[in-house]
This record gives C-alpha cells, structure tokens and sequence, in this order.
C-alpha cells in the first residue's frame, strides 16, 4: 500500500462527502406552471369577491360576465361590425403616431447625439419638453388639429417621440474610446465613423428607446381618443364605461392591449433580426 | 538569420523611420506637463519599447507618434515627413483587439482598407487577408465573429488588420497586457516572428520589464511626472529571442538595469 499514489476516500478512511445541492420547489417546476397557477389563483379570487356580494357589479363585474364580453366583442371583431372598425381607427393612429415618432426621433436623436450644438443647445429643451405631463397637450391637438384621427395621431407621436430621441442619442455615444481611436487611426471620415461605428454600436440602444416607444405609442392614439373623441377603440370603452357597462371595458381593454403586444413584439423581432451580435437585452421586456 | 539580426549584429546605422525632437504635451493650459522633451529615433528595421510606470506618458507620446494627439512643442518625422495626423503607413494595435462585433474576422481586418478605399477594393484585398490570417494561425476562422474568438485569437486578429495596408511602422499600445500570462510570452514571441518575416520597426508601449527585454533592440526607460525618457537602454541579445533567455545572465543583467533605473524614475 505504500506505494500507492491515488488514495480513494475509502481506504484512507475518511467516507465521500457527496452532498446534494438544495433547489426551492418553485425553481424545479417549470415556468408555465408557475405562471398558470398564478393566473388560476387570480381568476378564482376574482370569481369569488364578485359573487360574495361584498363589491358591487359595476365596480367589479363577474368573471363569467366577463368572458361572455370577452366572447361577444371577439365575435363581432372577426364578424367585422362598427368594432372592428374601431378597432382599425385605433391601430392606423397607433402606426402612423409611431412612424411619426420614429422619423422625428431618429432626426433629433442624429442631432443631439452626432452634432456638439445638438447636444449643448437641443438637448436641454427635449429633457425640458421630456419632462411635462404630456398627456395634457391632448385638448392643445384637438384645437389645432380637430377631433378627427390627426389630434390623436399628434398625441401618440408626441408620447412616443422622447424614448426615441433619448435612445438615438446614447445610441451613438455608445462607441468605445478605442473603437473611436481605431477609426481615427485609419483617417475614417466623419460620415464613414457614423454608418460604420456609431450607428451599429448603437443599435442595442436605439432598439430599447423603440420598444418603451412601441407601448407608450398605444397609451398615446387611446388618450387623445378619451379626451378628444373620434371613432376609435377609446370611443368605445368611453361609451361603454359611461354606460355602467363594466364588462365591456375590461374587454375592451384586453383586445386594445393586443395592439400594444403587437407593437413590441414586432419591434422585439426586428431588434433580434437586426443586432444579431448582442442578444442580451432582446429577451428581457423594456430592459432599464 | 533575417535581415534584421544582421543589421543590428553587424552595427551599421539604419535608416531611421522616426525621429522625435524635443516633443512635449501640456494638458489643463500648461498645469500638467505629460511629456516634457523627449527625443528618440527608430531605425528601421529595429524594435523598441518605452516602459515606464503608469501615469508616464507613454500613451500619450504613442497617441502624438501616431498623429492622433498634436504635440506642444517639438517636431516628429516618419520617414522624412512631419507627422500633422494619421497616416496609412502606421499600423497602430491597442490594449483590446477592438473588434467590430458585426463584423466577421475577415471584415474585421479589412476595415483600414474598406474606410480608405471602399468595399469593392476590400473584396479584392480579401485573399490578402486569408493569408494574414494564416500567418497568425488563424486560418478557418475567416467567417467567425468576434464573440467566437477567444481573447489571444481576438489580438492577433488584430495584428492581422494592422498589418493589411502593409504600415512602414507599427505602434503597439500594450497589446498583450489583457492577455493571460501564458497567452502573453506566446503572443510575444509571435510578435517577433511577424516583425522580422516583415523586417519592421516597431514601437512598444509596455509596463512589463521582461516582455520590453524580450522582444526590444533598445528599452527606452521613462519616468512620470513631468514623463521624460532618462535612458536609452540597448540589449544585446541574439534574434530571434527565446523563452529560454529568460533566465540567461544578461537577460538578468539588463532586467536589472532598467529596474534599477525605474525606482530612480519613480522617486525622483
């Protein structure tokens, strides 16, 4: 046994300390588990408060209601009555607002971000303008641009403009000293410096301002809709909570909440598509 | 032995490629002086290094050398012409690889030529770049991106795009230093091979004594605060360099000296 090199734990007396790694019960089960029961526990509490008496329906609608609602306003969307209609004043406020928002951001974001008056005159007044409740601009629109789809347009681009701008702009800060020097060392002109460096290092960024720009932009078109009338899904659910028609507005609001999904989602994918060379931020929704 | 050895072991005098004169930087209206009257030539053909504590100067005076930094007072010619910006015959190489993401490595290299002279002679210089590639044996990985590389690959994919548009001169800014040690005496000595395949001068910036000993014809020794070279030290050891000098006597000796020559610096 002397010569012996490799002792096991055995013959020198000593027993394995193999020991089993502790991992909480809700670690193991899958994600969908989670989030179904989650969701069944809501909906069982709903269901329980609104039949229990103790809140009325007009506050809080039975979730049986609900989803009857929920049934009716799905059939009448695809059956293409006055809500699919709606539905389309909605989301062509939502996407021209957000084409808007995106050629003025990316213009002043180019702005702020590439030029030094950009960025020591322009930038303080957007932080200034960033900083104001914007939502109260609606009744301003609708003076200027009428209680039609452009007052409603305006808001949302209005909305939606400032995440752009601001991701633009540190977009094109987000080069390295190095990757700077490198192209200065190579005699990169100023324009080759920004199509070549700046603006694909600031994709990631640009993309994060887009996708908080995506779900504001829908907050924005249903605003101007709320405060300023016109024939959109705002309208709706303005009439329907005028009404005491609970039901209708919680799905009202589901079915508008699919534009927004939409919205991300498509913005979501092209961020993917388009910076394929750092995925770290495309999974996690409106990353901070 | 390369063209190389033989100038330096037969003591003729090449031709310079760089010649400083008097070069000082002065930053915050003259309150700090970075560098303060250093003059230096490089011969061609011939390696030298700077070392010097951080906070010297040292890439402060590459920056200049490379026409990236105007300089105070003083002049700085490459090959007989005043250096008022950066040049295409300059290869400069940083402590990052400094790759473009979105980028394959072969896109990466050719970028000098793409921003100089357009995608089309990008194109063509591509077998060029293969064979770049080869040299630091990198070869099948034409295609990867950077996020593929690790980090020794990384650098000498940048030595690759350094050496593309063929620089009289190459300035090095620490390269290695991110490396593991281990990476590091190996890229090292693939430094050398590449320099004298190409018989370049080149310049090093570099805190490291035994890598500045390795790879230098002359170790200029700098000391901080104002950043001035105190000495010029010549080493006299046969090329190509080893690992095994290291522990050769004159390595030590010369080790020693600039040591010797640093604590000076660095308490005066």
């Amino acid at each position: 046994m002397t010569d012996q090199v490799y002792l096991s734990a055995e013959t020198a007396g000593i027993t394995d300390t193999v020991w089993v790694e502790t991992k909480s019960w809700s670690a193991r089960v899958p994600r969908w588990v989670s989030m179904t029961v989650l969701m069944a526990l809501f909906l069982l509490g709903w269901q329980t408060l609104s039949v229990s008496g103790l809140v009325s329906p007009l506050i809080l609608p039975t979730l049986s209601d609900t989803l009857a609602d929920l049934e009716f306003v799905g059939r009448s969307l695809v059956s293409g009555s006055y809500m699919l209609t709606a539905f389309w004043v909605t989301a062509s406020e939502v996407l021209v607002g957000f084409a808007i928002a995106v050629a003025v951001g990316v213009s002043l974001g180019v702005l702020v971000g590439e030029t030094t008056f950009g960025e020591r005159a322009v930038m303080p007044y957007i932080v200034a303008i960033d900083t104001m409740p914007k939502i109260a601009f609606a009744p301003l629109f609708v003076s200027w641009l009428g209680f039609g789809i452009g007052s409603k347009v305006a808001l949302a681009a209005f909305i939606s403009v400032f995440p752009i701008v601001v991701g633009t702009a540190a977009g094109l800060h987000a080069a390295s000293a190095n990757e700077r020097m490198l192209f200065q060392s190579i005699r990169a002109s100023r324009l080759q410096t920004l199509v070549m460096l700046k603006i694909p290092s600031g994709l990631p960024q640009f993309f994060t301002g887009l996708k908080i720009a995506s779900i504001s932009v829908v907050g924005g078109a249903v605003a101007g809709e709320l405060l300023g009338g016109g024939k959109g899904f705002g309208e709706l659910i303005r009439a329907a909570a005028a009404q005491l028609d609970t039901p209708r507005v919680f799905s009202l609001i589901i079915y508008l909440s699919l534009l927004g999904v939409l919205m991300f989602g498509l913005v979501s994918w092209m961020q993917y598509k388009f910076v394929f060379w750092d995925r770290s931020s495309t999974t996690r929704s409106t990353p901070q | 032995m390369s063209a190389l050895a033989k100038l330096v072991s037969a003591g003729e005098s090449p031709r310079s490629v760089y010649e400083i004169t008097g070069v000082s930087r002065f930053f915050n209206d003259g309150k700090v002086v970075a560098l303060d009257g250093v003059s230096l030539t490089l011969p061609k053909g011939e390696f030298h290094s700077v070392i010097g504590s951080s906070g010297c100067g040292k890439t402060t005076l590459l920056k200049i050398m490379a026409g990236l930094l105007p300089p105070s007072t003083g002049s700085v010619l490459l090959g007989g012409t005043p250096v008022l910006g950066p040049r295409d015959d300059i290869g400069m190489m940083f402590q990052q690889a400094t790759l473009l993401p979105w980028r394959t490595t072969v896109e990466n290299i050719l970028l000098p030529i793409a921003v100089r002279h357009g995608q089309k002679a990008a194109q063509a210089e591509r077998p060029r770049a293969e064979q770049l590639l080869q040299l630091v044996g990198l070869a099948g990985f034409e295609n990867a991106y950077p996020s593929e590389l690790s980090g020794g690959m990384a650098q000498r994919a940048a030595i690759c795009r350094m050496l593309i548009s063929d620089p009289e001169v190459l300035l090095l800014d620490e390269p290695f230093s991110a490396l593991d040690e281990i990476t590091r005496d190996f890229m090292n000595l693939e430094l050398q091979r590449v320099c004298m395949e190409r018989e370049a001068s080149a310049f090093l910036i570099t805190h490291s004594i035994s890598e500045a000993v390795l790879l230098s014809d002359v170790v200029h020794v700098m000391s901080a605060r104002p950043g001035r070279v105190v000495q010029s030290v010549r080493i006299n050891l046969p090329r190509p360099r080893t690992l095994e000098m290291l522990s050769l006597p004159e390595f030590g000796a010369c080790a020693t000296s600039i040591r010797n020559l640093l604590d000076k610096g660095a308490f005066l």
